[in-house]
C-alpha cells in the first residue's frame, strides 16, 4: 500500500433524519490501488454513507474530498464528471437497451458532447470502440446485441461494471456486487475486482465475507451509523469489539 | 435490410400520398382535406412523441404549443387582413400572409413557451408533472378566452389562406403537399433524434434516471431540450391547423385538445415513429365513419382507447410488426 | 371598496374553497392510497348533480336529492373501480392517465346521450333559500352558508376518519408502504374499492351542491377537475390537510382575484383595459400561484416526496 494521497477522503461525515442519527462523524479514506471494503450489520447506515459519497444525499456536516478536490457540495452528476464510477445494489440499467447500448451510453457519458442531435450514435467508431473494450474486459463481447432485459443476474452485474469502466473512472463506489451471484460469479467477479483495483481504487460495499476477507486491504465497520473500527483483515478479525457487535452475532456465514 | 416496421412505415407514407392523389383524380375534394388533417394532426403528435415516446415524459398540456402556434398564425395573419400593425411604438410590427414567416414565429414562440414550462415543470416528476402541464395549458386556454382582441372565447377567422410563394395555396391538393412534405421532413429529423447521442442520452433516463448521472450527464437539461424541441414541432402543427380551418380559437389550447394527441400517438403505439400518424388516421377516419351513424361516437373512441391501454400496450404499429427491438 | 363587499366575496371564496376540497379530498385519497391519478373524477361530480337533479325532479326532496347523489356517485365509482381502475394500479402514469381519459369520453358522451345536451335544473329548496343577516351587516344567501357548513363538517370527519378510526389506519398505512399492509392481511382491494367510491361520493356531494347553484350539465365537471388538480399540486398529494389549506387558499384566491384586480387595474388604466387585462390575470391567478409554490416546495406545502 503506498502511502501516497488518497483517492477518496471522508471526514466527519454526520446525517440525521430527524431522531434517527444515519451517520455518526464517520471518516475513512480510499488509497491507490487498494480495495476497501466497508461492512456493517443491517441498518448501519451503510447505503446512507455511499449516497453521500456518490452525491444523491447531502450530509449535514463533514467533508469529501476526490483527488484532493473538495466535492461535498457537487451533485452526482458532476462527482461522475469528476471520475467516480459506481455500481448499484440492484441494478441500475436501461432495460429495453442492447447490452451494447448501455456500455455505449456510459462511453457517451464519458466523452461529453450528449447533445448531438444528427449522427448515429450506434455507429460512432469511437464510442464503440470504448464500449467494446469495456465489454471485453468483463468478458461479455458475446452478449453485445442481446437485450438487457434478457441477461441472467450475474451477466447484469457484469455490465454494470462494464458501464462504469468506460468512464475510465478514478476510483469505483461498488454496492453489494456479489449480491445474488453463485459461488462460481463470485468467485469470478472476486479475480476481476482484484486485478481492477491497479487500475482505480474500490470503496466497496458488500455483505459475502469470503469475498471481503480474500479482497480487502482494509476492512471499516460501520454499525449504528459510526465506524466502530478500521483496519486491515487480520486486525478487524482480532477486533473484540467488532466480534461483538458484528461477526459474534453471525457465525462467519 | 429493412425491418418490418421500416417496410409498414414505407406503406403508410405511401398510402397518406396516394389516397388524396386518388381523391384528386376522382374529385373528391373532401377527402383531400381529410387527408391534410391527418397530415397536420400527425405532426402534432410527432412532436408529442419525442418528449413521450422517447423521454417518457406525460405532458397533459401540449395543447398550449398546439395553441400557441394556431395563435401565432391567427395574430399574424388577422393583422395582415385588417392591414393593422400589431405593434407601433417601440417597433413596427406588422402582421404576414406568408407561411414561412408564420411558420418560424409559430415555432420560436412555442419554443420559448416550452422553455419556460419545461423549466418549471420538469422540476417535478411523475404525477405532479402530469399535472403542472395540464394546468400550464388550462392557463393559457383561460387566457386566451379572456384575451377580447383575438375573438375570445368565440376565437379568430381568418378570411384568406395564407400564402407559400410559388403555390396556390387554396388549392387543396397544394396545401396538403405542404403539410405532407413538412410531415415527412419532420419524420426524418424525429428518426435521427432517435438514433442520435442525445436519443440515446434521453431514451436512457427514461428508464434509469440513476445510471445517467453516474455516467456523467444530467437529465433535467436532456429532457429539457426534448421538451423544447417537441413543443416547437407540436407548434408548427397548429398554426398549419389554424390555416387548414382558417379559424383558430382557444379549444386549440384545452385539455381535451392536449388528451387527443396523446391518443393519437397511444392509438399507433408510444414511442413508434409513424405511430402519429396511424392514429391521426384511425382518429379521423372514426371520426367521420362512425360520426356520421350518431353524434355520440366518442364513445367508440373511449372505448377503443380503453382496450387498447388493458390489452394493447404497444399500439396498432406493436401489433402489427410484433416485438422487435424498437431501437437498434 | 366597502368592508361589506369584502367580506362577502371572502365568504363566497370559502365556499367555493369548501367545494374544491370534496373533490380533492377523493382526488389525492386515491393518489396517495393506491398510486393513481384518475382523470374521471370530473365524471363522478357530474354524476351525483345528475342523480341529484333527477330524484329532486322525481320526489321534489332535496334532503334525498343529496342522498341520492352519494349513493350514485359511490356506486359509480365501486363499479368504475372494479371494472377498470383495479387493472390500472400496476401501470405506469400513462397508462392510466389514456384509460381515466378514455373514461371521461364514455362518461360525458354516455351521459349526453341518456340526458341530451341541455342543462338539468336543481332548485335550492325553500327553507334553505333567501338571504341571513351576519354580524357585520351582510346579507348572504343562506345556501352559500350551508355549503361553507356542511364542507367544514365533511372536512371534520374526514379527519376523524383518517386519524381515529380502523379504516384511517388502514388509509394511512397504505399510503405509507403498500406491500406492508398486503402483506399483514388486510383485505387490499375491498379498501381500495372503499377509498375510490368514497372519493367518488365526495365528488358527487359537491356536484349536487354547486348544482343548485350553477346548472346541472354534461362536462361540468372538467374546469372542477382542473382545479382539484392545482389544489393537491399545491396542498402536497396524498394530503387531506394539504387539500383542505390548498382548497380554500385557491377558492380564496380565484374568487378574490376576479373581483379584486380589475379594479385594481381600474386605479391606472382606463376601464375597458383593466378589465380584460384584469380578468386575464385573474383566470390565470392560480396557476401562478400552483407555480410559484412549487418552486419553493416542489412536493406541495405538505407533500412527502413522492
Amino acid at each position: 500500500m503506498t502511502d501516497a494521497h488518497p483517492v477518496l477522503k471522508v471526514e466527519g461525515i454526520s446525517k440525521s433524519f430527524g431522531a434517527l442519527k444515519a451517520s455518526d462523524n464517520v471518516s475513512l479514506d480510499l488509497r491507490p490501488g487498494e480495495i476497501h471494503a466497508l461492512i456493517g450489520p443491517n441498518g448501519a447506515g451503510k447505503s446512507t454513507l455511499i449516497k453521500q459519497i456518490s452525491g444523491s444525499l447531502r450530509p449535514d456536516s463533514g467533508r469529501i474530498e476526490v483527488l484532493g478536490r473538495d466535492v461535498t457540495d457537487l451533485d452526482t452528476v458532476a462527482r461522475a464528471r469528476l471520475g467516480l464510477g459506481r455500481t448499484f445494489q440492484i441494478s441500475s440499467l436501461a432495460m429495453e437497451f442492447t447490452v451494447l447500448q448501455n456500455v455505449v451510453l456510459g462511453a457517451l457519458g464519458a466523452r461529453g458532447r450528449a447533445f448531438s442531435f444528427f449522427r448515429n450514435v450506434m455507429k460512432d467508431k469511437a464510442l464503440l470502440e470504448s464500449a467494446y473494450r469495456a465489454l471485453e474486459r468483463v468478458g461479455l463481447q458475446g452478449e453485445a446485441q442481446r437485450r438487457t432485459a434478457d441477461l441472467s443476474h450475474g451477466q447484469r452485474r457484469q455490465l454494470e461494471v462494464a458501464v462504469a469502466l468506460t468512464l475510465q473512472p478514478k476510483l469505483f463506489l461498488m454496492d453489494e456486487p456479489m449480491a445474488g451471484l453463485g459461488a462460481s460469479g463470485s468467485k469470478a467477479l472476486t479475480g476481476f475486482l482484484d486485478q481492477l483495483r491497479h487500475e482505480a481504487p474500490i470503496l466497496l460495499v458488500e455483505h459475502d465475507m469470503d469475498a471481503v476477507f480474500a479482497l480487502a486491504d482494509r476492512i471499516t465497520v460501520l454499525v449504528y451509523g459510526a465506524v466502530i473500527a478500521t483496519g486491515t483483515a487480520d486486525e478487524i478479525r482480532a477486533n473484540a469489539e467488532v466480534r461483538r457487535a458484528y461477526l459474534g452475532e453471525e457465525d462467519a456465514a | 435490410m429493412l425491418t418490418r416496421e421500416t417496410t409498414l412505415n414505407i406503406a403508410l407514407a405511401a398510402t397518406l400520398l396516394a389516397v388524396p392523389l386518388l381523391a384528386l383524380a376522382m374529385d373528391e375534394i373532401f377527402i383531400i382535406t381529410l387527408a391534410t388533417k391527418v397530415a397536420i394532426l400527425a405532426l402534432a403528435g410527432v412532436g408529442l412523441n419525442i418528449a413521450l415516446g422517447i423521454g417518457g415524459l406525460v405532458s397533459l398540456g401540449h395543447a398550449a404549443f398546439f395553441g400557441i402556434g394556431g395563435y401565432a398564425m391567427g395574430i399574424l395573419a388577422a393583422h395582415a387582413q385588417n392591414y393593422e400593425p400589431i405593434m407601433e411604438v417601440p417597433f413596427l410590427i406588422e402582421g404576414t400572409n406568408q407561411m414561412p414567416i408564420i411558420w418560424l414565429i409559430a415555432i420560436v414562440a412555442s419554443a420559448l413557451a416550452a422553455l419556460v414550462i419545461g423549466a418549471l415543470s420538469l422540476r417535478t416528476s411523475g404525477v405532479y408533472f402530469i399535472m403542472i402541464t395540464l394546468a400550464f395549458g388550462q392557463m393559457l386556454y383561460y387566457f386566451a378566452i379572456s384575451w377580447s382582441a383575438y375573438g375570445g372565447e368565440d376565437g379568430q377567422s381568418i378570411w384568406v389562406r395564407n400564402e407559400f410563394p410559388g403555390l396556390n395555396t387554396l388549392d387543396p391538393i397544394q396545401f396538403f403537399l405542404i403539410a405532407y412534405v413538412i410531415l415527412c421532413l419532420v419524420l426524418v429529423f424525429s428518426a435521427r433524434l432517435a438514433r442520435s447521442p442525445f436519443g440515446l442520452a434521453l431514451a436512457a433516463a427514461r428508464q434509469t434516471e440513476e445510471r445517467v448521472m453516474t455516467v456523467g450527464l444530467t437529465p433535467f437539461h436532456l429532457r429539457l431540450v426534448a421538451f423544447v424541441i417537441s413543443g416547437a414541432i407540436t407548434g408548427l402543427a397548429g398554426a398549419l391547423y389554424a390555416d387548414l380551418n382558417r379559424f383558430v380559437s382557444p379549444t386549440m389550447l384545452s385539455w381535451h385538445t392536449s388528451g387527443e394527441i396523446m391518443v393519437f400517438v397511444i392509438i399507433g403505439g408510444v414511442g413508434r415513429l409513424f405511430g402519429p400518424l396511424v392514429g391521426a388516421a384511425v382518429f379521423i377516419l372514426l371520426e367521420h365513419i362512425l360520426g356520421g351513424f350518431s353524434e355520440y361516437w366518442q364513445i367508440f373512441l373511449g372505448l377503443l382507447l380503453l382496450l387498447m391501454v388493458l390489452f394493447a400496450r404497444g399500439g396498432l404499429i406493436g401489433a402489427i410488426v410484433g416485438r422487435e427491438v424498437a431501437h437498434d | 371598496m366597502s368592508i361589506l363587499l369584502i367580506l362577502e366575496q371572502v365568504l363566497n371564496g370559502l365556499q367555493f374553497g369548501v367545494m374544491l376540497f370534496l373533490m380533492a379530498a377523493g382526488l389525492t385519497l386515491v393518489f396517495g392510497v393506491m398510486g393513481l391519478i384518475n382523470l374521471a373524477h370530473g365524471a363522478l361530480y357530474m354524476v351525483g348533480a345528475f342523480a341529484a337533479a333527477a330524484v329532486a325532479g322525481l320526489t321534489g326532496s332535496f334532503l334525498l336529492a343529496l342522498v341520492a347523489s352519494l349513493a350514485a356517485a359511490a356506486a359509480a365509482g365501486a363499479i368504475v373501480e372494479v371494472a377498470v381502475i383495479r387493472r390500472l394500479y400496476d401501470r405506469d402514469h400513462l397508462d392510466q392517465v389514456l384509460a381515466t381519459f378514455a373514461l371521461i369520453l364514455i362518461f360525458s358522451e354516455g351521459t349526453r346521450w341518456i340526458f341530451g345536451s341541455f342543462p338539468l335544473f336543481l332548485d335550492v329548496p325553500d327553507y334553505l333559500s333567501g338571504p341571513v343577516s351576519l354580524p357585520g351587516g351582510i346579507e348572504y344567501p343562506l345556501y352559500r352558508l350551508t355549503i361553507i357548513a356542511i364542507g367544514l363538517v365533511v372536512a371534520a370527519a374526514l379527519f376523524w376518519l383518517i386519524a381515529r378510526t380502523r379504516i384511517g389506519i388502514q388509509i394511512r398505512a397504505g399510503e405509507a408502504d403498500r406491500e406492508m399492509i398486503a402483506a399483514l392481511g388486510v383485505d387490499i382491494s375491498k379498501l381500495y374499492t372503499l377509498v375510490f367510491a368514497l372519493g367518488a361520493a365526495l365528488a358527487g356531494l359537491a356536484g349536487a351542491l354547486v348544482g343548485a347553484i350553477q346548472s346541472v350539465q354534461v362536462g361540468m365537471g372538467e374546469p372542477v377537475l382542473i382545479l382539484a388538480f392545482v389544489v393537491i399540486v399545491i396542498g402536497g398529494i396524498g394530503s387531506i390537510k394539504g387539500a383542505l389549506v390548498g382548497a380554500v387558499l385557491v377558492g380564496l384566491t380565484d374568487t378574490l382575484g376576479k373581483v379584486f384586480l380589475p379594479q385594481f387595474f381600474g386605479l391606472f388604466l382606463e376601464p375597458a383595459s383593466a378589465t380584460s387585462v384584469g380578468a386575464s390575470l385573474a383566470s390565470m391567478l392560480i396557476y401562478i400561484l400552483m407555480a410559484l409554490v412549487l418552486l419553493v416546495r416542489p412536493s406541495g406545502l405538505y407533500g412527502g416526496s413522492t
